[in-house]
């Protein structure tokens, strides 16, 4: 039933509508308006006392609608919405008219702007003419969440999700949780043992009632939407059981095959059968089937004899999972931009030039090396170590055009760490500026650039190559303005941080965006971080943009946080201006069916369209491509619109 | 009182803009206090592929020297890709509109991002100059308006 005892309230906003726009007027305009039965202004609607006023209008002069002309629904739409129901009146009966960001802040002429202030509230009041009371959609939703990437970002979400009592399964791609964090050796500022704060939560993870870790295994699909999503997960057969599996390690060292080690960045092999590092959650072998000989006991079998708690199951299938989670969050986490993407600083053809990561593994007692930094090619203690910052990074002709964030402070920890480790050695670091914004963090640079033997030369390093058993490195001192050339022994690159190959093909899965860069987007860069566009998916870590530790922590937080708020609720709500499908009008063609980008359109039994209300996120692409006006938007039919056309272009 | 004098021409425009970018973007040209011509009357659409042939030619037909649309940016649409198709839906209107002996500049698709209020202010006000130059829609005079205001 079309609304027809419609309420206008106009706002001067203290002067901030009335001084361009004449209130008194604009109310004056609306009063014998067709429907308009009460027209009131005020100096602040939005106030406690304004607000008393609707209330009491809605009451008195028994409203069955309202527009109140003042700043922008951005702003204040949920107010007045709210207002209108507390005094019985469905929310979706008031509109605002924005005459303040789209009329007296824009205009100078206090004429020009009133009529404009008229026509813009006139619109409005002919869209409510035509607008229905509706009830917000409820959604039922399943108790359990999905989090995907089992690094310390995946980790933190899925402790702070388990601990509020909900189940979660952690999905991690590779053989143990734990990411990129397992492999560094301290952690900036504070030098702490990386291993040491990161081993703990792993284990609290796996041992968690209310979480299950799937390792080796990956999101193949997802459909569903916003508490509903059903996924499918593979985990990858690792062939050793890890129940049985007493960690003796007889298999690895039998077994014939070796590949470089993924964990240890290709410094050293690993077997076919491995466990990454020694504090790896689960703590069992895996048996990687791209490097074995076979999974055959004819072929080798050599492991399989060794084992004596015959934890090794060649016959050992992949495994699919079909899981309904109410809620996602996606911390894929990063990779290393390659050095061999890096031509002119040899291209991963100079044995001693390595990564950030490499290094890492070279400081670390656990590494391959115990800890002794010892260089790729000779095993020699280097004497003078080059530090690239900026390797990959802030370069768009090249490279990649953002800045790792992180790259400035672990070099001054490798440099550090290096000097403490060689007592004689020389440390020269490349820099293009360096920016330390962090807690601590500009002390911890002050520390490495007071040390004597480290060496902070602004410039960018040209080009870098081997000669004899020296490294070359080619440069610029930009601030002396000489060119440099320096005999390395080492030279690391920090290199850019890059979002891990898996995150494109993630975010199709899921279909959420990615930013320029590849890294996944969030819904606003400032006031919804952790949200993707998608409801219901959240992003956190390294995977939505170049972070250190404690942001990548804090943000795996955040994300929980935002999926137990919607855990804890008994329903979901979802905005019931959706799509409505006049099933009399419609013929059938099916065209809205190909432009919903929800999939929410399809062709019943009867022929005719139909629309899933939870999935339809309103956007009314399909209105416009509808050929019989079958589809209309609630509360944004064409009828309304082509009312409000007509208002808009009439004089005033 | 005449909305127009006989020297100057005052164009009537409207604009459909999309929630999440365009009409924000209005929203921070008012904020940041941007001065623009009042000649446009902006209504909110979800996105701008709510904005269909028919709501353009009512604008024109009832007497619209200018229609604007405002949307998000390629990739940037708050609904996937719903600029992708008003774009194309728009430019099969705007060649229909030439075919017709209108002129095709009357009908303009912007996108205009959440943070550029100085692109919303700057959009409105070349669009109010360009449908200036070209006079009243000789639709709009035949259905009589621009009388008095």
């Amino acid at each position: 039933m079309p609304t027809s005892r419609i309420g206008i309230f106009v706002c001067h906003c203290g002067l901030n509508i009335e001084r361009t726009v004449d209130t008194a007027r604009v109310a004056e305009a609306l009063r014998d308006y067709p429907g308009v039965v009460h027209v009131e202004d005020y100096d602040y609607m939005c106030s406690d006392p304004g607000q008393v006023r609707i209330k009491d209008a809605i009451t008195e002069h028994r409203l069955t609608g309202g527009v109140v002309a003042a700043c922008s629904p951005a702003m204040h739409e949920p107010t007045f919405r709210r207002a209108a129901e507390e005094a019985g009146l469905n929310p979706y009966l008031f509109e605002m008219a924005n005459i303040r960001e789209h009329c007296s802040w824009v205009h100078l002429d206090r004429e020009e702007a009133t009529r404009k202030a008229i026509r813009i509230t006139k619109t409005l009041v002919e869209k409510v003419k035509g607008n229905h009371p509706l009830e917000p959609i409820q959604i039922d939703h399943t108790e359990k969440c999905l989090v995907i990437g089992g690094g310390i970002t995946g980790i933190q979400s899925a402790l702070d999700i388990a601990d509020s009592g909900f189940e979660v399964l952690l999905v991690e791609k590779e053989p143990t949780l734990g990411g990129h964090m397992a492999q560094l050796s301290e952690t900036f500022p504070t030098l702490d043992c990386s291993q040491c704060i990161l081993a703990p939560k792993m284990v609290e993870a796996s041992r968690h009632p209310n979480i299950r870790v799937l390792t080796y295994s990956e999101v193949l699909e997802v459909s569903g939407y916003i508490g509903n999503y059903s996924v499918k997960i593979r985990r990858n057969p690792t062939y050793v059981d890890p129940e049985k599996c007493n960690l003796c390690g007889e298999c690895s060292k039998v077994c014939p095959e070796a590949v470089p080690s993924e964990f240890e960045r290709g410094l050293v092999e690993r077997k076919a059968i491995f466990i990454p590092f020694p504090q790896a959650i689960p703590s069992s072998y895996t048996l990687d089937e791209n490097t074995c000989l076979g999974l055959h006991p004819l072929r080798c079998s050599e492991c399989a004899k060794v084992c004596d708690v015959e934890a090794i199951d060649f016959d050992m299938q992949p495994e699919i999972l079909e899981e309904d989670v109410a809620a996602i969050v996606v911390a894929t986490g990063y990779e290393l931009y390659p050095v061999l993407n890096m031509g002119e600083y040899g291209g991963g053809d100079v044995p001693d030039v390595i990564d950030g990561l490499q290094f890492e593994r070279l400081l670390s007692s656990s590494g391959p090396t115990g800890g002794v930094v010892r260089r790729p090619s000779d095993g020699k203690i280097p004497e003078r170590v080059v530090f690239v910052q900026c390797s990959g990074s802030r370069d768009p002709e090249n490279h990649n055009s953002h800045c790792s964030k992180i790259c400035c402070m672990y070099t001054a920890k490798h440099a550090l760490l290096y000097r403490h480790s060689v007592p004689d050695s020389e440390a020269i670091i490349f820099y293009i500026d360096v920016r330390a914004g962090g807690k601590g963090y500009e002390e911890f640079i002050q520390q490495a650039t007071e040390e004597e033997k480290i060496r902070y030369l602004r410039g960018k390093v040209a080009r870098i190559y081997r000669e004899g058993d020296k490294v070359v490195v080619w440069g610029s001192d930009t601030i002396s303005g000489q060119r440099v050339e320096i005999e390395a022994d080492l030279v690391v690159l920090a290199m850019a941080m890059v979002p891990h190959p898996s995150t494109r093909e993630i975010s199709r899965t899921l279909k959420i965006g990615c930013g320029e860069e590849g890294f996944l987007k969030e819904a606003h860069p400032k006031l919804r971080p952790v949200e993707s566009l998608t409801a219901g998916i959240y992003v956190a870590g390294a995977g939505q943009g170049p972070k250190d530790i404690p942001e990548a922590v804090a943000q795996g937080s955040g994300a929980a946080a935002k999926a137990i708020a919607l855990l804890v609720q008994e329903k979901l709500t979802h905005s019931p201006e959706v799509v409505s499908i006049d099933e009399d009008v419609c013929g059938g063609c099916g065209v809205c069916v190909g432009m919903c980008p929800y999939g929410a359109l399809s062709l019943g039994g009867a022929g005719t369209a139909e629309c899933n209300e939870v999935l339809c996120e309103g956007c009314g692409t399909c209105v416009s491509a509808c050929p019989t006006g079958a589809a209309q938007l609630k509360n944004l039919t064409d009828t309304q619109v082509h009312e409000m056309i007509e208002v808009a272009l009439a004089d005033v | 009182m005449s909305e127009q004098t006989k020297s100057v021409f005052e164009p009537r425009i409207v604009a459909f803009l999309c929630r999440w970018c365009s009409y924000a973007g209005a929203d921070l040209a008012g904020v940041s206090r941007m001065t623009y011509p009042p000649n446009v009357v902006p209504m909110r659409v979800n996105c701008s592929g709510r904005v269909d042939v028919g709501m353009v030619l009512k604008a024109l037909e009832m007497g619209a020297d200018g229609v604007l649309i405002g949307g998000c940016h390629p990739g940037d649409c708050h609904y996937v890709n719903g600029n992708y198709k008003t774009r194309r839906r728009i430019e099969v209107l705007r060649n229909a509109l030439a075919d017709t002996g209108l002129n095709p500049d009357r009908v303009r698709l912007e996108w205009i991002s959440a943070s550029e209020g100085r692109k919303f202010r700057d959009t409105m006000t070349e669009f109010t100059e360009r449908i200036r130059e070209l006079g009243p829609s000789p639709v709009a005079v035949e259905a009589g308006a621009h009388g008095e205001g």
